[in-house]
């Protein structure tokens, strides 16, 4: 291992540099610009193949490695070094940036042919992914902070992408600045993580917190993990901080495949797992996270549903697949390797389902409306194969993908924590509740998008499969949601492979028999799935959404919630800002004004002594003499002469 | 000789002098008090020269003199000019310092 | 030895005055009919050398010993009244001298043009930049609080000329007045102190030929309620140039009607002399009295925190706007210095550093902007959708303000995660408590970068604005040092962090070493 660490570096090297050159180099690089954004991402890639390769002919007990490489700050106390941590968990995320994002960068060559800005996106799309592997390499939190507002900078240039030039660019840039400002309200949370961990421990590397996250005190472990957990909130849409998800699919698809799906927005989750002796000794922090996890798959859930816009109903599913994540994150060590083993998954199948969206929007003229689509399966096959391989895998239809990993989550689930059975029950219906939904909701997609019977169409429209270069993605994406839970699935390989870093998980039963849960999971999912094709395949869709139920009104709104935030913070928040600015104005700034004010009250008194006749001064001074003379006359009599002073 | 009358009449002709100035409005008035003022204090300082045999009281005298006919030349040279240019020489016409 | 300190504060002085008598020059061998003259380039050169010295100090500054006051001169002044001209720097006082000397010539660069074809007013005003120079390295080098003061007031005489006479709001005159008075109302205040501090010292036994010395005063012991009296004294003036909450009045009408570069200089080295004051005189010569005063200080510095960026988020104004970040970013400053921990201290002392740089650019480049506009507007409404009309524009703006709300790889990100997680340690009562109620500060900075490059950048081009040209190269000279240092520094904070740190140990030690006298409430019953 120690002859290859060396190249670690290079991982976010290569793309840092692509980005440098791209921003740098401006219209001259114009023309090979996007050609330099691929090359540098698949050279991290291949060096992300080499690490991997290495790694796995190392003993399991040597297998995380710390790589320093400069003395970063060194102030009062805190000594950070620059350094990258290496071991499976950092490892499995690498691959999945690197890998899922130069088929992304390749599919982007394709998808952004026409913008007169594709450099700019290869500059922001290697700055991302520069950002994303800080993010997971960092061996402090002080720089996985860096990593993580990089990857929300990088996601805000994205999201705000057509910020000028078209009649949705305000909007967009709107969302964009959502995106950051949400993220940063759940970066509070890790600014005072590292504050209380700085206090306690002393240090914000990994290497001297996490051992010693088993000696605080519950009350600092559990503060330190709800913060972690408001940080991971923010980053990854999880309730309450879920409503910029939707907004940000203003950006092109490949950005919401990259970021709003696959990589970015499941950082949270890398978060918890990587605090997780934090959180192990604190119950309670723990017990909020999955009940945030739970309250966002169901949320998720539920608003996907009802969106007739093909990329808001997978940012819905995204939101709720997290969700599955966190939850089995907050499980301790049982749920952490299936936590990460759903996120690799996860980052598969919703990269291809996104890129396939994207494949559909480019063939339909950028429609994103699903009740203006229909009957497209004939005109492109592999969308339609590859997006039904993501179906299968996000169903959770075993040998595909995402079984192995929503299974184990499921059972995981089931699991009674500290003897208490209830919350087995409670957390494991809510997942197997979730799946169901999850199967109606992207069944109803799948089938609104290719199946029907008739064409939905709007004028024009001659759909056809986009260039090769947007097709082998897909293809490649569409092979990793059929198989890749499968390869790594089998025998535990992945939750093997994790063990070094997450710690080995004793087997715990859960309140029913595994079998019994597979049986019941399987047979609601094919019960969501069925009736959703009976509403929207065998019967026929309407083009313009019918008003629905409450709920569906509800969901289409994403529960009322931008309605939500806007009472609850944004108004009373507006309200104060307002008091302030009144306040600053008519109290301080006017209250200061009191001074001169006086000083001119008192000269405009003192002026009224100045009436210009020359008869007054000199009565003035007659009078003054007079008063001195009197005065003088007094001291003497009364002092008994000048002599009496002394 | 008893200073005291000599004093008295100093006083008298001082409070005559400063009730002119403050109360006539006539430039050429109010000049005439400041003169007499000038002059009660000449009277004065005279008297106490002689009193105490000294001189420095009457030199000093002189110099108000002096001074007294400086003043008239240039005070009467501005009340001409006021006079030129307002048609009249009361003294409260003249109130451009007022604030 | 060299005398650096003294050749840095003379060289624009002489710049000054020959850039003053240019004029002669020109009139006699210079084109006929207009032209600009020699003043501008002279001074672009005097300034420019002054960096080469800088870099000479820098060399001669041994980073090993970083607390100690180097190259420091002490010849007697006045010394019928004890003053002395003493002048030394520590690491924080070098780092200050450089940004003064760094920022002038860029300042100079970006108001190339500022000021049209008018070559008596472009004289006058490079001349005054030269003169604030002089003034600003002197103040942020004397080691004699009699020096000190002067050097405070003097500053205004060239600062008060440079916002009334330059501006291009019309209220310049008044926000110039208002400054003045501001600043001089602090400045009397800490006079009286400065008085009393001489008797005090001299009655307890300090040489009174030198009684100014601050080496000599520190180790006075003051008694508690004259300490406290004087701490307040010179805590009022160092708040008012510090601008904060509520003695920041001025600020706002400054940085609306003064010129970019005025408001660079200004808000981005002048003002660090509040903060610098704090840290340098305020902890070391009352320790006591800023023990006691703390709590009350940082509960302040929190409000700043909070107060300025609601005000900048409210603001119609792109400059008065900057002038608000400011307050807020000031309030960080004061939380860092009077929590007396190592971290925040050192935190601190680098961000006055972050600060002049991040916003000075932010500055310069909303004064380019502004410089554009037909009507040279600098209000936020009459922009929209510049990101594809001047995209370097656009750029530079953006990375300007990411670096204003302290994103993380650049400088300003470093010393602000320094204060709050210093200040959460700190040793006053409610810090935690205080450093956590400030961290809201840093979502409310994303709210007004964004919001206002949101408002002027995106969406469609205003009309009349869609053929405005992009940076310039001599722009492009200006802002890229600027966001170069907050990249470098942001990677390799120990560059700056090796200059600041042990000054920060040490005041805190200075501080934190003096006992809490236990019965302070009962002295001062007694002593009144």
């Amino acid at each position: 291992m120690n002859d290859v660490i060396g190249l670690a570096p290079w991982l976010v090297g290569f793309p840092l540099i692509g980005a440098a050159v791209l921003l740098l180099g401006g219209r001259a690089t114009d023309r090979w610009g996007h050609w330099l954004g691929v090359a540098a991402s698949a050279a991290s890639a291949v060096v992300a193949f080499i690490l991997m390769f290495r790694m796995i002919g190392t003993p399991p007990e040597e297998r995380a490695v710390d790589h320093g490489l400069w003395t970063w700050l060194s102030a009062g106390g805190l000594d950070v070094d620059l350094g990258l941590r290496l071991d499976p968990l950092s490892l499995t995320f690498v691959m999945l940036v690197t890998f899922v994002g130069t088929l992304i960068h390749v599919y982007s060559v394709a998808y952004m042919d026409h913008d007169v800005d594709r450099r700019r996106f290869f500059a922001y799309l290697n700055l991302f992914v520069a950002a994303m592997l800080t993010l997971v390499l960092a061996d402090s939190y002080l720089l996985l902070f860096v990593g993580w507002e990089g990857v929300g900078v990088a996601s805000y240039l994205l999201i705000g992408f057509w910020d000028t030039g078209r009649p949705s660019a305000r909007e967009n840039a709107v969302a964009a600045k959502k995106a950051f400002v949400m993220n940063r309200v759940g970066d509070m949370g890790l600014i005072a993580a590292m504050a209380i961990l700085f206090a306690t421990v002393g240090s914000v590397s990994f290497a001297d917190v996490l051992p010693a996250a088993g000696g605080l005190s519950e009350t600092t472990a559990t503060a330190v993990g709800l913060c972690l957990l408001l940080a991971a909130c923010g980053k990854s849409a999880q309730f309450p901080l879920q409503a910029w998800l939707g907004d940000a699919m203003a950006g092109p698809t490949p950005v919401s495949a990259l970021i709003h799906a696959a990589t970015m927005v499941t950082a949270g989750v890398y978060l918890m797992v990587r605090s997780g002796p934090i959180l192990e000794a604190a119950p309670t922090a723990q017990l909020v996270v999955v009940v945030v996890g739970a309250v966002t798959l169901l949320f998720g859930a539920v608003v996907g549903t009802a969106k007739d816009d093909i990329k808001k109903a997978l940012a819905a599913s995204t939101m709720s697949q997290i969700g599955y994540m966190m939850l089995a994150a907050g499980l301790g060590p049982a749920g952490y390797a299936f936590a990460i083993f759903h996120l690799l998954t996860h980052g598969f199948f919703k990269a291809g389902l996104f890129l396939g969206a994207g494949s559909v929007m480019h063939a339909m003229g950028d429609q994103t409306d699903m009740r203006r689509f229909g009957g497209l399966s004939r005109f492109l096959p592999i969308t339609w194969i590859t997006m039904g391989l993501g179906w299968l895998a996000i169903l959770g239809i075993p040998p595909f993908s995402g079984f192995w990993s929503k299974d184990g989550i499921i059972e995981a689930a089931f699991v009674p924590v500290d003897g208490q059975p209830w919350r087995a029950w409670v957390f494991g219906s809510v997942a197997v509740l979730g799946a169901a939904i999850t199967a109606f909701y992207m069944t109803r997609l799948f089938f609104m998008t290719f199946g029907g019977r008739r064409p939905r169409w709007t004028e024009n429209q001659h759909p056809h499969e986009g260039s090769p270069l947007m097709w082998w993605p897909l293809v490649f994406l569409g092979v990793g949601s059929a198989a890749l839970g499968a390869v790594l699935g089998i025998g535990g390989t992945f939750t093997t492979w994790l063990e070094p870093v997450v710690g080995h998980a004793e087997h715990h039963e859960p309140v029913l028999p595994v079998p019994a849960i597979i049986t019941v999971t399987l047979v609601l999912v094919v019960l969501g799935a069925a009736l959703a094709f009976r509403m929207y395949a065998v019967a026929l869709v309407p083009e313009e959404a019918p008003r629905g139920s409450f709920l569906t009104r509800a969901a289409r709104k994403d529960l009322y919630q931008d309605a939500a935030n806007e009472t609850l913070v944004v108004l009373p928040a507006h309200g104060v800002a307002r008091l302030v600015q009144v306040g600053d104005r008519d109290v301080v700034d006017r209250g200061w004004g009191v001074l001169p004010l006086a000083v001119s009250w008192f000269g405009a008194m003192f002026r009224k002594a100045q009436t210009g006749y020359v008869r007054s001064y000199a009565a003035g001074m007659a009078g003054g003499v007079l008063v001195i003379a009197v005065v003088a006359w007094l001291v003497i009599q009364l002092g008994g002469g000048l002599g009496g002073a002394q | 000789m008893d200073v005291t009358n000599y004093v008295v009449l100093a006083a008298v002709l001082f409070a005559i002098g400063a009730t002119t100035v403050l109360l006539r409005r006539n430039a050429i008035v109010v000049f005439m008090g400041v003169e007499l003022m000038l002059n009660a204090t000449n009277l004065a300082f005279v008297t106490f020269a002689r009193m105490h045999g000294d001189l420095t009281g009457q030199v000093l005298a002189f110099f108000v003199m002096v001074v007294a006919a400086a003043e008239v030349v240039v005070g009467l040279a501005i009340i001409v000019t006021i006079f030129r240019t307002r048609r009249s020489a009361s003294v409260d016409d003249v109130n451009l310092l007022r604030g | 030895m060299f005398p650096w300190l003294t050749v840095l504060v003379a060289w624009p002085l002489v710049g000054a005055a020959v850039v003053g008598l240019s004029a002669l020059v020109r009139r006699r061998t210079g084109p006929a009919g207009g032209g600009t003259g020699l003043a501008r380039p002279l001074a672009l050169v005097f300034s420019l050398v002054e960096v080469g010295l800088l870099v000479g100090a820098f060399l001669a500054f041994d980073t090993g010993a970083a607390a100690e006051h180097q190259l420091a001169e002490q010849h007697a002044w006045i010394p019928q009244i004890g003053a002395s001209y003493a002048v030394g720097v520590d690491g924080v006082g070098l780092l200050l001298v450089a940004l003064s000397v760094v920022l002038v010539p860029l300042v100079l660069l970006a108001a190339w043009r500022e000021q049209g074809r008018d070559e008596v007013r472009l004289r006058r005003f490079v001349a005054l930049v030269l003169l604030l120079e002089a003034f600003m390295v002197a103040v942020f080098s004397a080691r004699d609080v009699f020096l000190f003061y002067v050097l405070f007031e003097a500053m205004l005489i060239p600062a008060y000329f440079l916002i009334g006479g330059f501006g291009q709001g019309a209220g310049r005159r008044r926000a110039a007045v208002k400054f003045l008075m501001f600043s001089l109302g602090g400045g009397l205040i800490m006079l009286a102190a400065v008085i009393a501090l001489y008797f005090l010292a001299v009655d307890a036994g300090v040489d009174p030929r030198q009684a100014f010395l601050v080496g000599q005063l520190t180790a006075v012991d003051l008694g508690t309620v004259a300490e406290r009296l004087m701490f307040v004294g010179f805590f009022i003036a160092f708040a008012i140039k510090a601008p904060m909450v509520p003695v920041h009045s001025w600020l706002p009408d400054v940085a609306g009607n003064a010129t970019p570069g005025t408001s660079t200089l200004l808000i981005c080295v002048l003002d660090k002399v509040g903060t610098f004051g704090m840290l340098t005189l305020c902890l070391p010569l009352f320790p006591e009295a800023s023990r006691w005063a703390a709590p009350f200080v940082i509960a302040l510095a929190v409000v700043s925190v909070l107060y300025g960026a609601i005000m900048a988020i409210m603001q119609t104004d792109l400059l008065r706007l900057v002038g608000w970040t400011s307050v807020s970013h000031f309030g960080f400053i004061i939380l860092g210095i009077f929590t007396f921990t190592p971290l925040g201290t050192a935190g601190s002392s680098f961000m006055m550093l972050n600060h002049g740089l991040a916003t000075g650019a932010l500055f310069l480049v909303a004064g380019f902007l502004v410089s554009r506009h037909p009507e040279r507007s600098q209000k936020i409404a009459a922009y929209s959708g510049l990101r594809s009309v001047t995209p370097v524009l656009a750029g530079t703006f953006l990375v300007a303000g990411l670096a204003t709300l302290s994103l993380p790889g650049l400088a300003t990100f470093v010393s602000e995660i320094m204060v709050l997680i210093g200040a959460f340690g700190g040793s006053p009562a409610g810090s935690a408590a205080w450093a956590i109620a400030a961290i809201p500060g840093v979502v409310l900075a994303a709210v007004y970068v964004l919001l206002t490059y949101q408002k002027i950048f995106t969406g469609a081009p205003a009309a009349g604005l869609e053929a405005l040209p992009d940076l310039r190269v001599r722009e492009r000279v200006v802002a890229a040092p600027l966001v170069a240092g907050l990249l470098v520094l942001g990677l390799v904070p120990s560059l700056a962090l090796t200059y600041v740190d042990a000054p920060a140990e040490q005041s805190v030690a200075a501080v934190t070493a003096v006992d809490e006298p236990a019965d302070a409430a009962a002295q001062m019953g007694s002593d009144k």
